[in-house]
């Protein structure tokens, strides 16, 4: 004899993104904090030591923030046009920033006037940065040159005239202290060698460079450009690792976050992507109110900091991990309550006598045992169960249909409930998932309560909805083919193949169209 | 017997058909069941002993009252026999004459039994007649003596009853019924109105007495119970009603004491009635499948339903699931064709609604049914109920694909399942669900099969009457956090001018697809999936295509529906040749070249087993059974058997098993079914034979053999001569030295048994040599089984009981040198 077998409801894969870990982490930041800055915000560098300050470049000044201010901590205004690219140094302790006028200012974070100038480039220079032996400057500008600096004595040590473009971005290798990068509008990303007198490698990126990075380990290069973002083996010469394309503007922007595990990449295409960087796919991706020009993450990913082109600061704070911790202390006891004599192994002399395992029914599953068709449906058409659990609802419909008694079950109904039915039917009906069985429920009750329309005004206006929403989903439906019928036309004029290509490709949805052109 | 020689039924696959008794010492159940009355154990569920004799249908079976080792069997071949259940020894046969429908007994009736015939002389008229049993010596007697009781009765077993203590006797056709009382040679009619009031149905579907007081209760066809009581009157008799059924109530049985009335239905619900009354009653819902018939134990502890699909369910007396017993579950119709599990060498079909059962052959059980639809399955006419198509399984049995469709014809609820078998669980989970994987039936379903390659080849190809064929391949889940790490999903869809896509088929290395589309064949590439080369034999469409395997492998066989059994040579993209044959049935042998071809011609069934690369059959078997075969199936041995005849070789590797259109499973088999039933029947001669003592094992069945010749010379039963002589040296092996006769006497017996046996000795031969000892003679009625056999081949109406006079003959001899011998050395004693 068998046992009641559950009513199963079918469970429906949930549209859009899936939930996984990563999405997890990365949803887990507060709401936005919003900064308006004086103009775009061309670069933030988060100090690499407690507490984590971090300085923002927007138009002719450098803000330095606090964790959890708003308000900047510190500002460096000493700037006759705009600034860019204020970086940190390794040790948190000194500010370097580029120019409109061609000049280098380097800052004691402490003080307010610049400790050092240094004067060579011609043209803007949007790039500067520490070598990581803490007492070389390399900067890109401009006038096609990127040149190298003694802090020290603030004289330049050589300059490299090699890129045909601005030079807009570069990076220092963390670990040799001679080693730097730059990359330029002229398509190309430059490794510079401070021991010798031209560039190391060269590696073609095949759109303007607007950023690059080097992986703490040395040995990968990423390089972001037109709407690319490619990875480089280093220690391979230069080999095209992979190549990922997941904007559709140009990527501004690169950052890795504390771990190396993730790669984020912002655009002017107004989202920040997040690649994991062992498989090289997008995980995670956020999105913003405008184009994004610069990104920073803090250490331990504490805080995420974007700047826009319109001048807006964006920050993301990490939420507090507290609450897990509580709920577990909470569950201990219960647990010992619940295990509690279970445990015991029965000795030789005892008698054991087994209790039979209840089974726990939810309410529609023991109405449908008992065949009570009417009150089933009754029980899931209560709120909670109707709104946050649709598929339930349709399944004791589908259920009701198959045993025959669907009709029965939804006749001999007052006002209210009419209504609440009616409300739920014309909800649902267009979802594709639910729409043939709810289209017979709305059969039925349309049949049912014929006579009665005119009666109540309720339920009239909602067979007016039912209406309405059936009609839209037509007009919606017609669109979709008409849609269809002009790409197979398309696709039909790309194919050389056989006449059974083009059959296929008829008979099929949208995905499968995409799969066989892409064999082709 | 209905089926030609070699053609035997696994034991168990026919369904019991009739009533079931069950037993004053609650420890058998028996059971007719075809042509046979089963013995089962209650308590191990096991089938103990197996009684054939009958040549038709048994119709019904009870206990002698005057002796409950005793039974009585009916059957359509229009004998009674009664039958020694304990050891599975006919005693007497009386031969009635005309169709025996029913029987009954009575305690208070000496020898004479109740039967149910056909009226002569008018169709579809049946009388209850009492036949009295004549005490004569010898087996076989007449029984001539025929009264009639009651003219008019229903056909069935369950239209008469017989009041208590043999006092009247019910009996219940359309909407008549009648009491016929024997003392008083009194007949009372009763009949309801035909006129259906409100969705009633007043026609009768069984009756059953009180045991003790005078009441009976009937069933009825719109599911009502009435228990009619003071019928003694004409006028004044009364009746109660009982109401829950909602369908046919179709077998009724009060409990000993009468307190209690068990009914139950299509509802597939055992329904338990107290006093009589309406308002209490206990339900046992849910037993699986509708019941047939009812029975209750002597003692009252146990009562047994009999359920359409071919099982008995044992219930406590508090109404509580005790044990089922089951063979082939029979489902309504096997859409799923005859899969074989290359895991278990189970047979894989239809089950219980929804379920999927595998069925071992070689202990004729079920080894457990798989729940594929899931949903609780209602027992009500007229729903459309989803039920299980297709079936197929991957090489090495760990992906199991199934397709479940509701009834619905113009818009199937279709569903594609893929079940992967979990090793620590031991059974098949599902991984993937697809629902409406094509927009009509699908019409077929194969896997592609890869022994070398790893899981990654492994590729579904579905067909639809939607006019494509889908590929489906396994996805990996990146995602590490998943529950399973893979799943399936569409790879590819084809079709071919908008034809509807009837069969598949891979070739054996997997790199072909074969897709046939109505008329044509189309051949695909399954790396690319591009359209290699189509084949077509008009007109007709394709019904079945198959590649060949092994040294065959270049050619496709194809069967059309104008009859044309075709063969193309992939090769040259040519016709190789064809045959004009209306195949049914095309099976390719997974183990060898051999394919078979079930064909039908006008009402019979014939088996042509060929190979591709010679249009000549290697075998043919014509007339192999009188149904339509509907499917076969190879299913491959465990180690080749050692097949001498040379028509037979491509038996070898694998056994051949066809279903046909009335749910019977048959197999071609080159033993008889005598040889394939000894061993049991041995094994419960000496767990009965007690005490058992070596002696008794060795002598005991010289012993029983000569007893039972004693009493019938003309009717040995043919298993008795089966003995074989090699489990006796066996035995004798394996008795401790001390309890053996003399090593004198021993030595011949051994010597003997370690000889060849002349081939082809004649009966003549063997009579002269009178000396040879009896285990030398028993092999020979061996030999001389085989040879029989192939004369059975020319008659194919062979009967089990029955014997030529020739092997008459030979027992005789075997008779004379078996008592010699015995009595000389016991004399030595």
């Amino acid at each position: 004899m068998a046992a009641y077998k559950p009513l199963v409801v079918q469970a429906c894969p949930k549209l859009g993104e899936r939930i996984t870990q990563d999405t997890l982490y990365w949803r887990g930041y507060k709401t936005p904090v919003q900064i308006k800055e004086f103009g775009a915000v061309n670069k933030i560098d988060f100090s690499p030591v407690p507490p984590y300050n971090y300085a923002v470049t927007a138009s002719s000044r450098i803000h330095i923030y606090g964790r959890y201010s708003q308000e900047p901590i510190k500002t460096f205004s000493r700037f006759r046009d705009a600034a860019y690219c204020a970086t940190y140094r390794d040790d948190g302790r000194l500010l370097a920033a580029g120019s409109e006028d061609g000049s280098i200012c380097l800052f004691d974070v402490g003080g307010k006037a610049p400790l050092r100038q240094f004067e060579g480039h011609t043209k803007p220079v949007h790039l500067v940065g520490f070598l990581s032996d803490k007492y070389r400057i390399f900067s890109g500008g401009d006038d096609y040159s990127s040149n190298l600096w003694d802090i020290p004595s603030a004289t330049e040590i050589i300059s490299y005239s090699e890129h045909t473009d601005y030079v807009r971005c570069g990076c220092a290798s963390k670990v040799n202290a001679d080693v730097f990068i730059t990359g330029s509008y002229d398509h190309t990303v430059k490794l510079f060698d401070a021991r010798t007198k031209s560039s190391v490698m060269t590696i073609e990126h095949g759109h303007p460079v607007e950023s690059v990075l080097l992986f703490p380990s040395g040995g990968l290069l990423v390089s972001a450009g037109g709407r690319y973002v490619k990875v480089w083996d280093v220690l391979k010469g230069g080999q095209l690792l992979v190549s990922l394309k997941n904007h559709h503007k140009t990527v501004t922007c690169l950052c890795l976050n504390s771990s190396g595990q993730r790669l984020l990449s912002g655009s002017l295409d107004r989202h920040v992507k997040i690649y994991s960087t062992t498989s090289y796919k997008v995980v995670h991706s956020f999105n913003y109110a405008t184009s994004i020009l610069s990104l920073a993450l803090s250490p331990e990913d504490e805080t995420l900091v974007v700047g826009m082109t319109n001048g807006v600061l964006n920050v993301k704070h990490r939420k507090p991990e507290e609450k897990n911790e509580n709920s577990q202390k909470r569950r201990q006891p219960v647990y010992r309550t619940y295990v509690k004599g279970r445990t015991y192994m029965p000795k030789q002399e005892d008698f054991c006598v087994s209790k039979p395992v209840k089974r726990v029914l939810r309410k529609y599953d023991k109405l449908l045992r008992s065949f009570q068709s009417s009150k089933a449906l009754d029980a899931v058409l209560e709120p909670p169960i109707m709104l946050h659990t649709p598929e339930v609802t349709v399944a004791v419909m589908q259920e009701l249909h198959r045993r025959g008694t669907l009709r029965s079950a939804l006749a001999g109904r007052d006002e209210k409930q009419v209504n609440l039915l009616l409300t739920f039917v014309a909800r649902r009906v267009i979802e594709p998932r639910f729409t043939p069985v709810l289209v017979t429920v709305a059969d039925m009750i349309t049949d049912i309560y014929q006579p009665v329309v005119g009666q109540s005004a309720i339920v009239d206006k909602q067979f007016l909805k039912l209406q309405e929403a059936i009609g839209k989903e037509i007009d919606y439906q017609e669109e979709l083919l008409e849609v269809l019928g002009m790409m197979d036309t398309l696709f039909a004029t790309f194919t050389k193949k056989r006449d059974t290509c083009l059959e296929e490709n008829k008979s099929n949805g949208l995905t499968e169209i995409i799969e066989t052109n892409m064999n082709y | 017997r209905r089926c030609p020689r070699g053609l035997r039924l696994p034991r168990g696959a026919r369904a019991p058909s009739a009533g079931v008794t069950m037993f004053a010492p609650c420890r058998y159940l028996l059971c007719a069941s075809g042509d046979f009355v089963k013995v089962y154990s209650v308590s191990t569920e096991e089938t103990l002993r197996l009684m054939g004799g009958h040549a038709d249908l048994v119709t019904g079976i009870q206990l002698n009252p005057h002796n409950h080792m005793q039974l009585y069997s009916s059957s359509l071949d229009g004998t009674i026999k009664l039958w020694d259940f304990m050891d599975g020894i006919p005693i007497k046969t009386f031969t009635v004459g005309s169709k025996l429908l029913a029987l009954y007994t009575l305690a208070s009736a000496e020898d004479s039994v109740f039967v149910v015939i056909p009226k002569k002389g008018e169709r579809d008229t049946f009388q209850l007649v009492s036949v009295k049993l004549t005490k004569g010596a010898g087996q076989d007697l007449e029984a001539k003596e025929l009264s009639v009781v009651l003219d008019g009765v229903g056909a069935s077993m369950k239209h008469v009853a017989f009041g208590r203590e043999g006092a009247y006797v019910v009996s219940v056709k359309d909407v008549n019924l009648q009491v016929y009382f024997f003392k008083r040679k009194l007949l009372n009619r009763f009949s309801l109105s035909t006129m259906k009031t409100k969705g009633g149905d007043n026609h009768f579907s069984c009756v059953v007495c009180h045991p003790t007081e005078d009441c009976i209760a009937t069933g009825h066809a719109d599911g009502k119970i009435r228990l009619w009581r003071n019928f003694h009157h004409r006028k004044e008799y009364t009746y109660s009603t009982l109401h829950w059924h909602h369908d046919i109530v179709k077998d009724l049985a009060f409990s000993m004491e009468g307190t209690r009335l068990l009914s139950g239905g299509v509802e597939s619900v055992l329904v338990q009635w107290h006093n009589e009354s309406s308002c209490q009653k206990d339900f046992l819902p849910r037993l699986g499948s509708p019941i047939e018939y009812i029975s209750m134990s002597s003692d009252g502890a146990l009562c047994c339903t009999l359920h359409t699909d071919n099982r008995i369910t044992i219930i406590n007396s508090n109404l509580r699931f005790s044990r089922s017993i089951q063979g082939l579950i029979k489902s309504r119709d096997v859409k799923t064709g005859l899969v074989v599990d290359p895991r278990t060498k189970a047979l894989v079909l239809n089950g219980e609604p929804g379920h999927l059962q595998f069925y071992s052959l070689q202990s004729d059980q079920q080894l457990f049914s798989l729940d594929i639809v899931q949903r609780q399955y209602i027992h009500q006419a007229g729903l459309k109920q989803s039920d299980l198509v297709k079936v197929a399984f991957s090489a090495q049995g760990t992906w199991l694909a199934t397709v479940e469709e509701s009834e619905e014809v113009t818009d199937p609820e279709l569903q594609l399942k893929l079940w992967f078998y979990n090793e620590e669980m031991q059974s098949f989970n599902l991984n993937t669900r697809i629902n409406t994987p094509h927009d009509n039936h699908i019409t077929d379903m194969c896997f592609r099969d890869m022994d070398g390659l790893g899981d990654d080849s492994l590729i579904l190809v579905t067909t639809g009457r939607d006019c494509v064929f889908k590929v489906w391949v396994m996805v990996e889940d990146t995602d590490p956090e998943a529950q399973q790490s893979v799943s399936w999903s569409c790879d590819f869809v084809g079709s071919y001018h908008n034809y509807q896509a009837t069969n598949c088929c891979f070739s054996e290395d997997g790199s072909l697809l074969a897709v046939s589309f109505e008329e044509t064949v189309t051949v695909w590439d399954s790396l690319t999936w591009d359209l290699k080369c189509t084949f077509c034999h008009p007109p007709g469409n394709i019904r079945n295509i198959c590649f060949g395997r092994l040294t065959c492998s270049k050619y496709l066989i194809g069967v059309t529906d104008y009859g044309f059994l075709c063969c193309w040579n992939l090769l040259t993209c040519a016709l190789e040749w064809s045959a004009h044959l209306n195949v049914v049935v095309l099976q390719p042998d997974p183990l060898s070249e051999h394919i078979a071809a079930v064909s039908w011609l006008s009402k019979e069934s014939s088996l042509f087993v060929f190979k591709p690369n010679e249009p000549r059959p290697v075998y043919i078997q014509r007339n192999v059974c009188k149904e339509k075969i509907l499917l076969a199936a190879f299913v491959p041995r465990d180690e080749p058997e050692m097949i001498s005849s040379e028509k037979y070789l491509w038996l070898r590797k694998s056994q051949l098993f066809f279903l046909t259109d009335t749910q019977e499973l048959m197999t071609l088999s080159t033993k008889s079914l005598e040889e394939r039933l000894t061993p049991s029947s041995k094994q419960l001669a000496v767990e009965e034979s007690l005490p058992v003592t070596p002696f008794s094992l060795l002598l005991g069945k010289h012993r029983r053999q000569q007893a039972q010749e004693d009493i019938d010379l003309g009717k040995p039963v043919v298993h008795n001569k089966q003995e074989q002589a090699s489990p006796a040296v066996k035995e004798l092996l394996h008795t401790p030295a001390h309890v053996l006769p003399s090593a004198s006497f021993l030595c011949t017996i051994f010597i003997n048994s370690l000889l060849i046996s002349k081939e082809n000795k004649s009966a003549e031969e063997v009579a002269d040599e009178v000396e040879m000892e009896s285990e030398k003679a028993e092999d020979d009625s061996d030999e001389e089984d085989v040879t029989t056999m192939e004369q059975e081949d020319t008659s194919h109406m062979e009967l089990l009981g029955e014997m030529t006079c020739k092997l008459s003959k030979s027992q005789e001899k075997e008779l004379r040198r078996i008592r010699k011998m015995d009595y000389s050395w016991i004399s030595a004693f």
